[in-house]
């Protein structure tokens, strides 16, 4: 028996396409059949399971390039299943997942652990990174043809950076053998060692120990001269400064397979909401100076960054109830990913279908993904979401198991009211 | 004992590599080693060709093959010869190479066959002597009785080179044999195609004239011949290839990958074999397809003739 669910009386926004108006779309067996201004115009749908989505933004459902879980070694902060339903309720149906974890994803058979443990525990599609180098040591590379074929869809350090050039060169070299795609921290490791935030008039002040802006530029242009030497697919998982930025727009302009994300935080924060040591503002890379932030907003709209993330990092009381340079960085960001991203619309820097695409179309684009998109064919992974309502971010309703959130007491409009990947609802809050 | 053909096969008096030969040369040389195919095969193997001469093996690298190939093919020439290794010479008391090349050069020897680990050595070593030098390895760059012997083992089985595709398969990047049977095999007419992960291809490759593969499965789809390189252990670990079994898996040949190659294809390698690394052993024992024995007997064929070619010129 065809299990079809209709949506009608949506406002469509497919940011792959360019579609954005009134209009239907149908399902069947978790996957997109049918889709236009047209669909149901003319005649109620008679299916079993009907959605008047009451002119509220249906768009396909976020991929979040970035997440940091817990699972496994660390299921206190926050297991696959928990950042899952922070997902779900963020809008988010897929996440990729960084291989940060104890013990670290360096083997097949942990990836194959994590697709199980996914399959049988997450809400939303986990795709996981496994890591660039084994023990996330930056020594020798891991096994990339065993774990691509394992399902990892990325390498990548996580956050960290690789020091040694040869290791880095060597293992672009190799991935690009199998056309495999590595996620790079852009961090100079020697330079931001000890350091808490960004070195400037405010970390003097706080009397902070800080690393200089450049130290993430560095390493882009290093990286991007590998990438050009090895011809390996290169994503940047976060930047956060205009310098590094003009890097990756110099290496796109010479047409090197170079794409970049920015962090929902770096693009509402700037150094000084630190302000009296609030160790949940602490990050990395630390808050820039208000420049380097209006630099990531411009760098979204004109479509030079690809992707907006949520950097989620989940964090206990007592990794973050320290003095802040003793802290553990990070910050959780699955359920204000949208909201954030929405305020780039709301203040008028971009078009409501550009926010959505830097987190559906471009993640699909990178990391080769059939989601991301309306078109019929596709897996059905949808996200209902009110664009006007407005709320404020209060920890203690999160899903997520961490509370650690950057975004405490935030004003915020426009969030996800329902959540479907694969045509199953897995968040509902209409 | 003299060859029937009087005239000199080789311009110099040194054997440094394949660059630098002519085909007409390295035809003259794999004719002249098809009488040695039959005088290895024969009961008296022995001839006087080099009576009196004195060949001095100087290897400063292991090795099994070479250095017992270039000590059977003198002796089968009547030469006397005399085995110098690393472990027993005053390098490893701290002797420079030109010092070493020096002390040699006073014992006159006739012919040297030389292996070092830096490409260039034995350049070195053949503008510092009087004798003959025979390459029998520099570094990554050429190993030219490696690649003759090759030459001769396919063109015993397949009758020439013109259009043959050979697939060179493995660290490519590290490999002397790889460069020396490039340099000939292209020269001979054949179509040459490497295969190895990026890591493991040198820099600028495809400006050989080679084609370049990293799926193994593409470069050795029609091939006529799979030449198989060797992976050094240390190179396994992550620095240049993360694992041995990750390198099974993608570039050891097995009976799936040699699948796409040309039916009946053939298979060789230098040695000494990794099996279950770059070759599996089913197919390194299955004499239908692995000419890897065929090519140790070729090679003391073609050194006896290397050694007859230089001993013309020899006052």
């Amino acid at each position: 028996m065809n299990r079809r669910i209709a949506f009608r009386n949506a406002r469509l926004i497919d940011p792959a396409s360019g579609l954005d108006a009134k209009g239907g779309l149908l399902v069947e067996n978790g996957v997109i059949v049918d889709v236009g201004p047209r669909l149901f115009n003319d005649a109620e749908p008679n299916d079993p399971e009907v959605i008047d989505c009451r002119g509220l933004v249906l768009a396909p459902g976020l991929i979040d390039c970035r997440v940091f879980t817990g699972e496994p070694g660390g299921e206190h902060r926050e297991s696959l299943e928990s950042a899952s339903m922070a997902a779900a309720a963020g809008g988010v149906t897929s996440m990729v997942v960084m291989p940060n974890t104890d013990p670290v994803i360096d083997e097949p058979s942990l990836v194959d652990f994590l697709l199980r443990r996914a399959a049988a525990t997450a809400k939303v599609r986990v795709l996981p990174c496994a890591a660039l180098t084994r023990g996330l040591l930056g020594e020798t590379m891991t096994e990339i043809g065993l774990l691509q074929e394992a399902g990892a869809i990325g390498f990548s350090d996580g956050d960290r950076s690789i020091a040694n050039a040869r290791v880095l060169r060597r293992a672009l070299s190799y991935a690009a053998t199998f056309n495999a795609l590595v996620i790079g921290h852009a961090e100079d490791p020697e330079l931001v060692l000890n350091a808490s935030a960004t070195e400037g008039e405010f970390a003097t002040r706080l009397g902070l120990p800080a690393a200089p802006a450049i130290a993430e530029a560095m390493i882009v242009e290093r990286d991007i001269r590998l990438v050009e030497l090895t011809g390996a697919r290169y994503h940047f998982g976060q930047i956060s400064t205009r310098a590094a930025l003009e890097a990756v727009a110099a290496a796109k302009a010479r047409g090197l397979p170079v794409t970049c994300g920015v962090s929902a935080h770096h693009l509402m924060l700037n150094e000084l909401d630190v302000g009296a040591y609030l160790t949940f503002r602490k990050v990395r890379p630390p808050l820039r100076s208000e420049a380097d932030r209006a630099a990531m907003v411009e760098g979204v709209a004109s479509g030079m960054i690809d992707a907006i993330v949520s950097s989620h990092e989940p964090q206990g009381a007592d990794t973050k109830r320290q003095p802040f340079a003793s802290a553990a960085a990070g910050t959780v960001g699955l359920e204000t990913l949208l909201a954030a991203a929405l305020s780039l619309v709301h203040e008028g820097h971009a078009s409501l279908s550009h926010v959505l695409g830097t987190m559906t179309a471009a993640p699909a684009r990178i990391f080769g993904l059939p989601t991301g998109t309306l078109a019929r064919g596709a897996p059905a992974d949808l996200v209902l979401i009110d664009t006007g309502e407005p709320f404020v971010v209060d920890a203690e309703k999160l899903h997520s198991r961490a509370r650690n959130t950057a975004f405490e007491g935030r004003k915020f409009q426009g969030r996800a009211r329902a959540t479907y990947v694969g045509g199953e609802c897995v968040f509902d809050a209409r | 004992m003299t060859s029937p053909d009087a005239t000199p096969i080789l311009k110099s008096s040194h054997l440094l590599g394949i660059e630098g030969l002519s085909p007409f040369q390295i035809t003259a040389l794999l004719d002249l080693a098809e009488t040695y195919v039959v005088q290895g095969r024969a009961t008296d193997k022995k001839t006087a060709l080099l009576k009196g001469r004195t060949l001095i093996n100087l290897f400063f690298e292991s090795s099994t093959r070479t250095q017992s190939s270039f000590e059977l093919a003198g002796k089968r020439l009547g030469a006397d010869v005399m085995n110098m290794s690393i472990k027993t010479s005053s390098v490893a008391k701290g002797e420079t190479l030109i010092d070493t090349a020096s002390t040699l050069n006073a014992m006159r020897p006739d012919i040297l066959v030389v292996r070092h680990q830096d490409a260039g050595a034995a350049e070195l070593l053949s503008r510092k002597l009087d004798c003959s030098v025979i390459n029998a390895g520099d570094g990554a760059h050429e190993h030219p009785t490696q690649a003759l012997l090759d030459a001769l083992t396919i063109r015993r089985r397949l009758g020439g080179f013109e259009g043959l595709v050979v697939a060179i398969c493995g660290d490519v990047l590290h490999s002397r044999v790889a460069r020396s049977n490039l340099r000939l095999l292209s020269m001979m007419g054949a179509r040459v195609r490497l295969v190895a992960p990026r890591t493991l291809l040198p820099c600028d490759a495809e400006r050989f004239g080679v084609e370049i593969y990293t799926d193994m499965k593409a470069g050795l789809a029609g091939a006529d011949i799979v030449m198989m390189l060797r992976l050094q252990l240390e190179r396994m670990s992550g620095a240049f290839v993360p694992s041995a079994r990750e390198y099974f898996r993608f570039y050891g040949l097995d009976r799936a990958k040699l699948a796409h190659a040309k039916p009946g294809a053939l298979v060789m390698h230098p040695g000494p074999m990794n099996r279950g690394v770059e070759i599996a052993s089913d197919i390194a024992d299955d004499v239908q397809v692995s000419l890897i024995a065929e090519q140790v007997e070729m090679g003391v064929a073609i050194r006896m003739a290397i050694l007859d070619a230089l001993s013309r010129g020899l006052s």
